[in-house]
């Protein structure tokens, strides 16, 4: 095993490329959720997705440089306590949930639908740290015994 | 409809092919192509949003369970009691299908659903909420209480992942947590 962490020269130019456009293509999919077709959900994945590729590329210490492990448990946290902040504006309105805008703005335009777009981006930071945070620890941690008596 | 056949044919033949694999990784391959047939047959049945959430998440399934699958010696276990366990798959299959066979027959024919209140939302989303996406008008506005337990869910899962698999709380001596570098 080379010094080097990651995958060889191949993947790392590939990845240089294309990790950037992949993010943006996330973030585009997570603004226009209210227009077309995609949303929070699948944004965030494909945020959390740009990670794992850098990940996955360059080793462990550039993407957790990018986004720390306390960095995306935070995250993971804002964005669930940004969903229901939102939620809980709602009171302003009468009930959960109330579209608190009076003014939805026009149709087809990024800016509009109320609070959509704000439950969008939320959701989205909470489920790229999480299923960054997931990744994290199902792949990278190890335990290691020094006794062979346990590992039988 | 002839293209729904092929997919359903496809995803069958991927899921017994995964089952019936030696290899691990050749198993989770299989099991990756049973999902993105599924986001094509989402395509097709023209749901594009649940398309893109099938195809990203089955990449990220399909990704993790390499990764984890890669450097370890799983323990593959055929042996056992191989009769009862097939006798009570059998039997709850059975089961499933006598039950599905009287709720099913009351549901309404493919394609010609009766609306009555997805016609709500049909008439009323782009007023009430300003959105055009109706899909993201239902589940952040009209049934916004789904997606928070959805966002529970995940949260959940993140808790129980770390739960079951960080053990610091119960470490031994001679034993050192360490990150795998690569």
């Amino acid at each position: 095993m080379n010094k080097e962490p990651g995958m060889t020269l191949i993947v790392k130019t590939i990845t240089r490329l294309t990790v950037g456009f992949i993010l943006l293509y996330g973030i585009y999919i997570l603004v226009h959720g209210h227009i077309s077709p995609g949303g929070g959900f699948a944004g965030g994945v494909i945020i959390a997705l740009s990670f794992i590729h850098l990940m996955l590329a360059f080793g462990k210490e550039t993407a957790l440089s990018k986004l720390s492990k306390p960095a995306a448990a935070l995250f993971e946290s804002f964005g669930a306590i940004a969903f229901l902040a939102i939620a809980t504006l709602g009171f302003m309105g009468g009930y959960f949930f109330f579209n608190f805008f009076t003014d939805k703005g026009e149709p087809f335009k990024l800016f509009s639908a109320g609070i959509i777009p704000l439950c969008n981006i939320a959701i989205s930071v909470k489920v790229a740290a999480g299923l960054f945070s997931i990744f994290i620890i199902l792949v990278l941690l190890k335990f290691k015994t020094d006794d062979k008596k346990e590992d039988k | 409809m002839v293209i729904m056949y092929v997919l359903l044919a496809m995803m069958i033949i991927a899921a017994i092919a995964a089952i019936e694999m030696e290899d691990l990784i050749s198993s989770v391959i299989a099991v990756g192509a049973v999902g993105l047939v599924l986001s094509i047959a989402f395509l097709v049945l023209k749901v594009p949003d649940l398309a893109i959430t099938q195809l990203v998440v089955e990449i990220l399934c399909l990704i993790i369970l390499i990764r984890a699958t890669l450097k370890r010696d799983l323990p593959f276990s055929a042996s056992g009691r191989w009769f009862l366990n097939t006798f009570i798959a059998v039997a709850f299959v059975v089961i499933f299908l006598i039950f599905a066979y009287y709720s099913v027959k009351d549901l309404p024919t493919f394609g010609y659903p009766v609306m009555k209140v997805a016609k709500f939302y049909v008439d009323s989303a782009l007023l009430k909420t300003g959105a055009t996406n109706i899909v993201a008008a239902v589940i952040l506005d009209f049934r916004a209480y789904d997606t928070l337990g959805e966002a529970t869910i995940l949260f959940t899962a993140v808790i129980g992942v770390m739960a079951v698999m960080r053990r610091i709380g119960r470490k031994k001596i001679g034993e050192k947590i360490e990150d795998e570098n690569e």
